[in-house]
Order: structure tokens, then sequence, then C-alpha cells
């Protein structure tokens, strides 16, 4: 079973969302690692670039899967991990840490309140996650 | 092992050549740098191989050997209908009429190229129940595109803007990236379970702003659509145009006919259905057929007969355009006309006959050992599914590999999506009852090795020129050319 | 029916449906309801034997004026160059020729090693960091680069020079009525692009300026020009270029193309009527993710050794669908492996040898026929083995007069451009002659006279 933090909050589309202070850093799921196998390819925003919930942000890409990556909370991108283009295996080594993605400052913070909570995505994942 | 593993710069001897040029006979001794500006001139020559000619045909034999093809092996790709491609057909396509005519000679100077494609369009229309067919587009994809395009200007015609096209979620991945690229919205239309289309979710969909719906016949599971005229009639009372892409065609020649189906459009694969050699990945060839209400958006040029003279009709206002710069991939339009002229009527439904007894019986003698994914009888190919063995821990993948240690190549796999671990096997009615139960016995083998020896299923395969590559590293550092450093690994 | 290609005897037919547990072949057939049947035989001409089948296609290849009888002048896009013998007996193994795309790589190594050699031969030729495994054709590689320029900028707008191949810009139109992308023409009043009507043309809504090198009309383009102009403007510059000619002329990479495509026909690719040819197509390595088509890739396997295998394969239909790049599947891998023998037998000599010979021989070839009375060339522009000649008396006629002594000698212009309708488009490769060049001049007074 893939591992779930407590302290995250979840989408349905595998993405965790982490408060820092104002802002909300975001990268995808242990499971949606899993589920992809060997990352090989990260494409991210430009810092500066607006975001809005539910929409993409983004693409990952395995060797024979590509999927895209939806914002959990609208606002602006603040920060992009510029390490992901060259080591974008780290999505698979630590999808909760140097892993990350993005940096969002969000233009509604509330937003985070109508993602998952760790348990809520436990239960979704056990479904099948889809 | 040791597999062949030179690639031809590293072959290279500075000063050896292999070519065979006479030297000019042409008056005066002025060369490029006295004739053409010096800005427009390479500074050196291109890094190019430096090798004999006996050294190219050595190279390129040893290569040839790290392959598998139908020559050599039973080749049961599924959806590609690897069969025979007759000898007799490179003959024809190497006569110097056909083979060193150049593409803008006048009409009355290739009155036989053209007499051979307006015969091979008819037979084409005959074949499908069209009223007409371009012969342009160079492949499946192609054909899909040119389809799409007719079906666009068609609609704009009528002065009615459609923007969706329907696709099953069991459709080839053309089907989508096509209609996308002729502008239309895809919409995934699921199936049911069976791989039949769920009538009542397409009627769902069916909305004034449908401008089609694409289909496979028989579909990607290798089944026969049954109600398949109650959908085509169904499409159209909904004002949509219905497009059956051909790649499974080898099913049904002289059994059944897409025009009478109720299809608009359909394309062929000349390269799958009519035996042109698949080549390493192409050329293929994908004319495209219409019925009546479609023929004026065809590809411009048409070949066209007044009397007994043949010639390239290019006033067409309505054309959707062209899609090559010529006429189409002639080369394998010979081969087709060749096929076709020696098979017959009676020969082509003897193939899709024997074809559909192929196929069922390699589903008959694997149904114990393996999950079939739709229950027969089947068409031309059949599809399994691995999910009894990955619960032993061994993949489709792994039953691919197997398979090419065991001398096959291997059924396409993980295709149509909606299938777990599909295999998708096609035998061809050109493979003989001896092949397919070595094939058959080969596979029961690797159902029994799944649960007795996963592990030689998971080092599969050891035969082979290379065992299982790197694709992670294929994918995150890519190398796509040569360089002169030393090779990696 | 028993015919040679099926080997299933009616006993093992009868056999096979024991095992199955059918009483017939139509017993198998119950899906397909009865009135969707064909309820009679295909009307197709009876089969033939092959003796007969020869007999008869012999006679249709007679029909046709082809190069090996004929000597040909003519070009437009395909050319009569040397074939070097091994080519057709090498692609002839059926390991190359009858395997499919080498989606199994561990049995599929000889086709990819020989795509890779390709890519690299391709790159090394245009200048350019990548090339893929082959599009159809040079048009349909154009029309793949205009679609990638205008995903690459998110810019609407395609600027071709006049000079590009007019049979190429139909195509690309084909392929951009779906997206939508406006394609806008540069005069070439003087045969080649005229700088201040490009100038005015390209903008911020150009995704690409195209221009092809040399032309349509024989003419060579000033490609560095070209290129900082769109440049100049955040727009890609795409270049068309006959891969034949890049042992001679400069690389157009060298010359800041960020996309080079080109029909790779002369590379020891048949005539054929037109097709199958080879669309080349290479850019620069930070396009990589955006290019159409397959990539070959060098990995390791599991033991440590080379090997290839297909790559980058996200960008493709068959994972991305409706998003990918290109709807291509598909390509001419056969046409890349004659290009990759051609260019290995040639050599890195061998290829300077066959752009030396056709320039020198165009170059006696146009002014020997310029020596025909009322005969001129049309533009005043440096070439390379391809020219216009305006001529006194309709193109079309000269051609079916020339016919007649066993000369093509050229394409005429007219069904391309009406302003150009006593032009004549003549193409000289290193095979013609000294000889078949002074009949020809010969055979044209003649007419002229």
């Amino acid at each position: 079973m893939a591992s779930v933090p407590g302290d995250l909050k979840y989408t349905r589309d595998h993405e965790w969302a982490r408060q820092e202070g104002k802002n909300i850093r975001v990268g995808i799921t242990a499971y949606a690692q899993e589920q992809l196998g060997d990352v090989v390819f990260v494409e991210l925003p430009k810092v500066g670039a607006t975001v809005s919930q539910r929409q993409a942000f983004g693409v990952v890409e395995s060797v024979k899967a590509v999927s895209d990556l939806f914002s959990p909370v609208s606002g602006e991108v603040v920060e992009a991990n510029g390490a992901l283009p060259t080591a974008p295996e780290t999505v698979n080594t630590d999808p909760y840490g140097t892993g990350w993605m993005i940096v969002i400052t969000p233009s509604k913070p509330a937003e985070l309140d109508e993602l998952l909570s760790a348990a809520q995505y436990e239960e979704f994942i056990a479904k099948g996650g889809h | 092992m040791s597999a062949y593993d030179k690639l031809v710069f590293e072959l290279s001897s500075p000063g050896r050549i292999g070519y065979s040029l006479p030297e000019s006979d042409v008056p005066g001794d002025r060369t490029a740098r006295d004739l053409v500006p010096a800005k427009y001139l390479r500074a050196e020559s291109p890094a190019l191989p430096e090798v004999s000619e006996f050294d190219v045909v050595r190279h390129y034999s040893r290569l040839s050997r790290l392959n598998y093809g139908v020559d050599t092996h039973f080749y049961p790709l599924g959806s590609c209908t690897m069969k025979y491609n007759p000898k007799i057909n490179e003959d024809m396509a190497r006569l110097a009429g056909f083979a060193r005519l150049h593409p803008l000679a006048a009409p009355a100077a290739a009155q036989g190229a053209l007499a051979l494609m307006h015969e091979l369009a008819g037979m084409l229309a005959e074949i499908s129940g069209m009223d007409a067919v371009s012969l342009q587009p160079a492949a499946g994809a192609q054909g899909e595109l040119a389809g799409v395009l007719m079906i666009r200007a068609y609609h704009l015609a009528r002065g009615e803007q459609r923007t969706k096209v329907l696709i099953p979620d069991s459709a080839h991945g053309t089907n989508p990236a096509s209609t996308a690229l002729a502008g239309y919205d895809v919409v995934e239309v699921k199936s049911l379970p069976n791989g039949e289309v769920d009538i009542a979710d397409l009627d769902k969909h069916l909305g004034t702003d449908v401008a089609a719906f694409m289909i496979t016949v028989p579909n990607t599971l290798g089944m026969f659509e049954p109600r398949i005229v109650e959908i085509t009639e169904l499409c159209h009372a909904k004002g949509a145009q219905v497009y059956m892409d051909g790649a499974n065609f080898n099913a049904i020649l002289g059994i059944t006919r897409p025009g009478d189906l109720g299809f608009d459009v359909c394309h062929f694969n000349l390269h799958k259905t009519f035996t042109t050699p698949h080549g390493g990945g192409g050329p293929g060839a994908g004319p495209v057929g219409v019925k009546a209400h479609l023929e004026p958006f065809l590809p411009a040029p048409v070949v066209v007969k007044h009397g007994e003279a043949y010639d390239l009709d290019w006033k067409r206002p309505k054309s959707i355009g062209k899609l090559q710069a010529f006429w189409g991939n002639f080369g394998m339009l010979v081969r087709a006309y060749a096929y076709i002229r020696t098979m017959g009527g009676d020969g082509l439904r003897s193939v899709s006959d024997n074809a559909v007894l192929n196929a069922n019986y390699v589903m008959k003698r694997l149904e114990q050992d393996y999950d079939v994914a739709v229950p027969g009888p089947c068409m031309h190919e059949c599809v399994l599914s691995a999910r009894r063995q990955k619960k032993q821990g061994v993949t489709a993948t792994d039953i691919a590999k197997r398979l090419l240690d065991l001398g096959f190549y291997a059924p396409s796999t993980y295709f149509p999506l909606i299938v777990e671990e599909a295999l998708m096997i096609e035998p061809t009615e050109t493979e003989s009852k001896d092949t397919l139960d070595l094939f058959c016995d080969a596979m029961i083998q690797i159902a029994r090795e799944s649960a007795s020896s996963p592990d030689v299923m998971h080092e599969a395969p050891v035969t082979t020129p290379v065992r299982r590559l790197d694709q992670t590293r294929a994918a995150r550092e890519p190398d796509l050319k040569w360089t002169s450093r030393a090779p990696r690994g | 029916m028993a015919t040679r290609y099926i080997a299933n005897t009616p006993a093992e037919q009868k056999r096979m449906l024991e095992t199955i547990g059918a009483g017939s072949i139509e017993d198998l057939l119950v899906a397909i309801p009865a009135k969707a049947r064909l309820s009679r035989p295909l009307a197709l001409p009876p089969a033939l034997a092959e003796t007969d089948l020869i007999r008869h296609m012999s006679a249709m290849a007679a029909r046709n004026a082809d190069a090996e009888s004929f000597a040909c002048f003519q070009g437009a896009g395909a050319y009569d160059h040397y074939v070097p013998s091994p080519i057709n007996h090498l692609i002839l193994r059926g390991e190359f020729f009858t395997a499919y795309t080498p989606y199994q790589p561990e049995a599929s190594q000889g086709t990819l090693r020989t795509i890779y050699e390709y890519q690299t031969m391709i790159a090394e030729l245009t200048g350019m960091d990548v090339a893929n495994a082959s599009i159809y054709d040079g048009a349909s590689s154009l029309a793949e680069a205009a679609l990638m320029a205008h995903a690459v900028t998110g810019r609407t707008e395609i600027v071709l020079a006049r000079g590009v191949n007019p049979l190429y810009r139909r195509v690309v139109a084909t392929y951009c009525e779906g997206p939508g992308i406006r394609l806008r023409d540069v005069p070439a009043p003087e045969g080649v692009l005229d700088p201040e009507a490009a100038r005015k043309l390209v903008g911020g809504k150009t995704a690409a300026l195209v221009v092809q090198s040399p032309n349509f009309y024989g003419c060579l383009e000033d490609v560095a020009a070209a290129a900082e102009l769109a440049h100049a403007a955040g727009a890609l510059l795409v270049v068309v270029s006959d891969p034949v000619n890049l042992g001679v002329l400069q690389a157009p990479g060298r010359l800041g193309a960020d996309i080079v495509v080109g029909d790779g026909q002369g590379l020891g690719v048949p005539l054929s009527y037109g097709g199958p040819y080879l669309g080349v197509f290479a850019a620069k390595s930070e396009l990589v993710r955006r290019m159409p088509g397959r990539l070959v890739g060098a990995t390791v396997d599991r033991d440590g050794a080379r090997g290839f295998v297909l790559t980058l394969q996200t960008r493709e239909q068959h994972i991305r669908r409706a998003k990918a790049t290109s709807n291509i599947c598909t390509n001419v891998a056969l046409c890349a492996l004659m290009a990759t023998i051609y260019l290995s037998t040639v050599g890195r000599e061998g290829l300077v040898k066959v752009g030396e010979l056709s320039t020198r021989k165009a170059h006696y070839a146009a002014e020997r026929l310029t020596q025909v009375p009322g005969v001129s060339l049309r533009f005043a522009q440096p070439f390379f083995k391809e020219f216009t000649l305006r001529l006194p008396k309709p193109p079309d006629r000269v051609v079916a007069r020339l016919a007649k002594q066993r000369i093509l000698p050229g394409v005429p212009l007219k069904p391309f451009d009406r302003a150009l309708g006593d032009c004549l488009l003549v193409a000289v490769t290193e095979k013609r002659t000294k000889a078949e060049i002074d009949a020809y001049a010969d055979a044209l007074a003649t007419v002229l006279a």
C-alpha cells in the first residue's frame, strides 16, 4: 500500500497539496507514481503562470503512459522544481519530498478545504482510484 | 551471447569507397566551387561512413538477421495482418515501366500506370461496396484524416457546424489522433464488456453537434458488430456520417461490405489486407472509399477515364486537397493490384474464410489455458487476457518475451485498452495448421511455465540478440544518434 | 477454392472445424446478420495464373515512358538519381522486408539499428540535432513541420515562400484546415524570396517561415537571411531541402533552420510514379518532445549490452491518442533503409561526387539549351541541379515532340503557376550524359526551328 501522509490534502487526480505559510506546495502521490512506473519526463509551468483548480498545469510521463497534472487550487505559480527536468526519477523515489512539482500562492485559499483528507484519499485509492 | 553489435559508422575507414560513379564527361573543369557561390556550399564533406560495397552488404545482411520477419517467423501481431507477401508482387513493382516512371510524366506517357490505378480503385470499390475510391493516402492514418476531412467538408457544404466525432474506447490510437487533427473534439464512447457498441450510450451522445461516428469492423476484439446496420441507421437519423476503420478488412472480403452496412467512408490498409510488405514499419497505403454524396470532396487529383484514355482530373473545386505531393504510394498500389488479380473474387473470399478459421482454431486450442476476452466464434483474430497468469506474477509482456525465445514473434499486447493484460492474436490465412499447432503448443507451455516457473518468464528472452532493454534509460537520457565517442554501456 | 497463398487443405479445414466444434466455416460467421451479407460473389476479374499476370502487367508497364528507356530531365521533387545495386538486394531480405514496426525490440534489433543509423546520417546531412524515423514524403513532412511550429509557438500563421514546391503547399493547406492555421505566401518575382514582402508578412502571428533551397524553380535561396528574418519575429524557420544535394550544399542547420524537412527519394528510392518516397524530418534538440513520428534511441539490455528501442513514445498516437503530436503510425521505414544503405554505399566521398556531377552537368545543360535560339533562363539566380527555361513555344507541345525521340525534357510549369506558362523546369542528375544533353539541345533546336 502506497504511503499517504496524514498532514497533506489530496485530489482525485492523485496530486497532493501541502500548506506552507500562505503558499501551497504540490506534487503527485506515491500511489500515482507507482501506477505510472518510472517517470521519464515532467513538464511544468513557468514561474508567474496562473493556474486554476482542476485544470491541467503540466504533464508527467513514464515510458508508456502520460498523465496531465491537475492543480489542487487556483493561484499563481511562484516556484517550479527546476531539478525535475534532469532528475525526473525523484518523482518515483521521493514523491512527497524532493519530487515536488510547483508552489502556488492561492487566489482562493478556501479551495484547499474542498480537497480530500488523507483518510478520504486512502479510501479512494482502495476502491481503485478513479 | 555474441550477437553482431556494429553500426556502419564503426566499420568506417578513411578513404575506403563503396560507390561507382563515372568521371564528368561534360567539357571544362569547373567544380561546384566555380559554379555556385560559396555561401551556399558546405565547408567540409559530411561525416558519412567510408566503407566498401562488400562491407555494406555484409553489415546489412548481418543486421537483418537480428530481426524476426514474416518470411522467417510466425508473426501473430493482432490488428496488423502479418500475412505472406507474395514474391511475384515484387517482380511486378520492379518493372521499369512502373518503378522508373516519373510522377510528372504527361498522362499520355503514363497510360499504363493510370490504367492500373483506375482499375485498382474500381476493384476496391467493388470489394467495399463504395462508390468511389481515392488511392492517394499513404497509410491508414492518412486515410482516416482524408475521410474525416471529407465528412467535415460535406457538413460545411450543407451549412452545418458539427464539432464532435464519437469514437469507441476500444479504437486504435490513430482514430482519435486523426480526428483531432481534422479539427474535431473527440468524444469517447464506452463499449460493452464484450466489446460491442453500447447503443443506448451511443444514442445519448448522438446530438446535432456530432459529425461522425468512427468504428472498426470487425471490432478490435475480433468480433463482428452484430447490430451494425442498426447503428449506421441510428447515426444517419441524427445527421451523422459513419466511418469504418478498415484495419480488419481481412475478415470480411466477399462476405460483407461496408457500403452495404451503411458506412459512408472506409479506408483500406493495403499493407494489411492486400499483401504489400510492412517493411519494418512502412511504407503502407491507405486508400479511402466513399459513397456518392462524398465523392466531390475526394483528394485531388482523381484518376478518370474518358473513352479509352486515362487522365488526372484536377478540376475538383470541392476537394479536400492533396495529402501527398503526388498520387499515392504507387509502388504499393502495383503490389496490391497484382495480388487482387492473382486472387480473383473467389480467392479473396477464401482468404477471409481461412483467416476466420485459423483465428477460431487458435482461440479454441488456447481457451483452456487463457481467458478469452469475449467468447467465440471470433472473426480473423482473437483476444486473450493473461489475467489468470497475472495472478501468478506473469504479465502479457512476459508471455510476449517468452514467445520470442520459443521462435515466434509476439501478439499485440495491451491492446485493445479495454481488455486487461490483452494478447491480440491474428494468425492470418497464409499460415498452415502445422504452424498454428506449434504456436498453440508454445502458448500452452507458457501457461504451464507461468504456474510452475514464473522466473523463466521474467528472465525471457534469453535467445534473442539482446535481452530486455532499459526503456527508462532510453527515455530519460535520449541518445538518438551515433557520435564518435566510445559506445555506451 | 485453392490458391497458392493459403495452406489449409480441405482435409485440414475439416479437422480444424472439428476441433472448434463447428460444422462449417459458415457457422463461424453467424454474428454477421443475414441482411448484411453479400449475396453474390465479388464482381472482380477472374484470377490470373502467374505467367498470365506477368504478361498482363508487363503490357501495362510498357505503356509508360520511363527513365529506363528515355533520357529523363524531369524533376520538381522527384529525380532520376543513381541507385547502387546492393540496395535492392538488401531490402529484399525477408527479415527486413516482412517485419513490422519494432514493437518487440529484442526481435527487431536489425530494423532499430538501421533507423538509428538513418537518424544519425540525416542529422549529419541537415546539420540538425535529431531526425525522426521518417514521415510519408516531403510534402507531408512539411505539413507536419507546420503543425509542429504551430504547437511550439502557439501562433496561427505559416508564411511560405512562393519558391516552396506548390504540390507541397497544397498538402500543407490540407493539414492546416482542421487546426485553422492560416497560410500566407511571399512572392518570388525574381525566382527567390522577396525579402521586403517577407518582412511585411512575418510578424507576431507567424509560427514559422518556410523556405525551400534550392527552391521549386531550381534557384538557391538565402537561408541565413530568412532565418534572421524569422527569428527576429520569434518565429521558427522551416527549410525544405533535398538531402541528396547536401554532400555539396550547406547544411540548413548551419544556416539557422529550426526544422528541416524534405524528400529523401534521391537517396536510392525509385521514382515509382510518385511514391512511396521518404519524408525526412529533423529538428533542434529542444523541440524533440514536439516531434511527430517514431524515434529510435540507444540504451542497454539487462546484461549491459548495447541495444536500441523506440523511445519518447508518449508523443505518439498509440499512447497520447487525441493529444498526440501527429496521427502518423505506419511510416516509410523501408525507404529509410534504402536511404541508409545508399548513404553507406556512396559514403562521404560519393555523396560529394553525386552533387558535383549533378551541378556540373546541369550547368553544361543550361549553357547548351540556352544556345538554342529563343530559349533563355527564366531567372538570373544561382542554381544547383535544376533550372527554369523560358521557351518560345508551348512547353507541353515541346514535351510531346521530344518524347518521340525518347527524351523527357522536363516539367512544364503552367499547371503550377500561370505566370510561368512558357516555362519548362529542367533537372539534370549525375546520371545524364553529355551525349544525352547534346541530343536534347539538338532536338530542342529542331522542334523550335
